[in-house]
């Protein structure tokens, strides 16, 4: 074990566990935002709309998010796509997680009691109001968790745009491993330190969580 | 001459759930300031024809009126919304579970829809609040959440809710039927009260003795259509349908 060597490399080792913070905060908007429309369409009355929502959905959890990232970045270009790696890799992983965090916010909708709407429509409230004003804020605590796990799942998975080279963690370490050939140390620190940032989005998430269940 | 009027009014109503027809072509109609009372068997429609008033349930055929207005027209989907919303602020209802919003105290339960449909002040909503808390006598529940309330209290602040729209008319779905027996009479008093208020009712439920005491009019029903209907005294003590005495047999012998 050399320890020295650990110490050495900490501080670009942080550096790099930054960009990946900062990778995952962008990719988590693009997802929650295009997870929210798709969650829209699979819930819709429109049979048409539903159908593009569940597409979506298969396509992008049926097929291997590497496959998606590459398609992307290298097969972008051809169609007049071309994306610098950084946002190259923040699209890809937020399109890739939309469809894991479209599932959890429709399960959240369809976990509140029918009940609920059926009470706002009998006072008269239209089914966007109800859905606003009723459904959602109820849905909401229920997606919390769901989406917490999606979230912890794609800090994870940022790990994936190594392979277009990001300088992320992981591209990081790699290329740290071909200078030094201690890829045991290497990797024990970058596995530290990817913990760091999951314990640190569990803690938010236990947050939000516990004050969304003080408010019922 | 606007009370010669019926206040509800329902010809050939007619529901479809897949091949089986749950109302086969039902004729009925409300005075204003009547109660009527809907009973019948599980799965006798009744409460079908209740959700067909306010539109929860889409009629296949026939029309339903309320004062005068078709509630089920043609309509663009949008000019829909906007008609049954406004259809829907007339009419109150009140379900079998309550359905109290649980993200909300009881005074916002109340005061949601006056502030957000009518776009009444907040402290005038809060007020009217506690008007209707206190008709149903749970002024001091004002604060409270859905949560901490027994089911009886419960559905008094949906009867509550339901009151300050200001309906024209109040629709009970079973209102009683889930609750524990000992909170049923706190309902029931509450839905008394309002019927010595002339307030127009239409209650479906499962208890002869509380329809025959409230109702002017008692409409049986069984496998969707209207068996027979009359006074209370009439359907109960003498009535004409022999599908009608096995069905109140039953009941009265448990």
């Amino acid at each position: 074990m050399d320890i020295a060597l650990i110490g050495r490399i900490f501080p670009v080792f942080v550096q790099a566990a930054w960009t990946t913070v900062e990778l995952s905060l962008l990719s988590l908007a693009i997802g929650l935002a295009m997870a929210a429309l798709v969650a829209t369409l699979r819930l819709s009355h429109v049979t048409a709309l539903r159908f593009i929502g569940a597409a979506y959905v298969s396509v992008f959890r049926g097929t291997p998010a590497l496959i998606q990232i590459f398609l992307l970045y290298f097969g972008g270009p051809q169609i007049g796509i071309q994306l610098e790696p950084f946002a190259a890799g923040a699209i890809a992983l937020g399109l890739n997680i939309a469809a894991y965090m479209a599932e959890s916010i429709r399960g959240g909708v369809r976990s509140v009691d029918r009940g609920q709407m059926e009470a706002a429509r009998s006072l008269g409230f239209g089914e966007g109001q109800s859905m606003r004003w009723i459904v959602l804020p109820q849905a909401a605590k229920l997606m919390i968790r769901p989406l917490g796990v999606n979230a912890v799942a794609l800090v994870k998975g940022t790990a994936l745009v190594a392979t277009i080279s990001v300088v992320e963690l992981t591209y990081t370490a790699q290329r740290f491993i071909g200078s030094t050939y201690k890829p045991f140390e290497i990797f024990a620190v970058t596995a530290v330190l990817y913990m760091i940032m999951v314990y640190g989005l569990t803690v938010v998430i236990d947050r939000l969580d516990r004050a969304y269940a003080g408010e019922a | 001459m606007n009370d010669i009027r019926p206040m509800i009014e329902v010809r050939g109503a007619q529901k479809f759930f897949g091949p089986l027809e749950v109302l086969k072509g039902i004729d009925f109609s409300v005075a204003r300031g009547q109660i009527v009372a809907v009973i019948g068997p599980s799965g006798s429609g009744k409460s079908t024809l209740l959700r067909s008033l306010n539109h929860l349930e889409t009629l296949d055929g026939g029309e339903v009126w309320l004062d005068g207005v078709k509630v089920n027209q043609t309509l663009g989907r949008r000019a829909f919304e906007r008609h049954i919303n406004g259809v829907r602020q007339q009419m109150g209802m009140v379900f079998q579970h309550f359905n109290l919003f649980p993200h909300l105290s009881v005074s916002e339960n109340i005061t949601i829809a006056p502030i957000r449909l009518k776009g009444m002040a907040r402290a005038e909503a809060r007020a009217l609040a506690l008007k209707m808390l206190d008709k149903v006598g749970l002024a001091d529940k004002i604060d409270a959440v859905p949560a901490r309330l027994s089911g009886g209290q419960k559905q008094r602040v949906a009867i509550a809710r339901a009151l300050a729209m200001q309906p024209k008319v109040m629709l009970f779905d079973e209102a009683t039927s889930a609750l524990d027996p000992e909170l049923v009479d706190e309902v029931n008093l509450v839905m008394k009260q309002l019927a010595g208020e002339h307030m127009t009712m239409v209650i479906v439920t499962h208890e002869m003795r509380f329809a025959a005491e409230v109702a002017d009019r008692v409409i049986f029903m069984a496998d969707g259509a209207v068996v027979e209907e009359g006074s209370p005294a009439e359907l109960f003590r003498n009535p004409k349908q022999e599908r009608t005495r096995s069905f109140l047999k039953k009941f009265l012998n448990g």
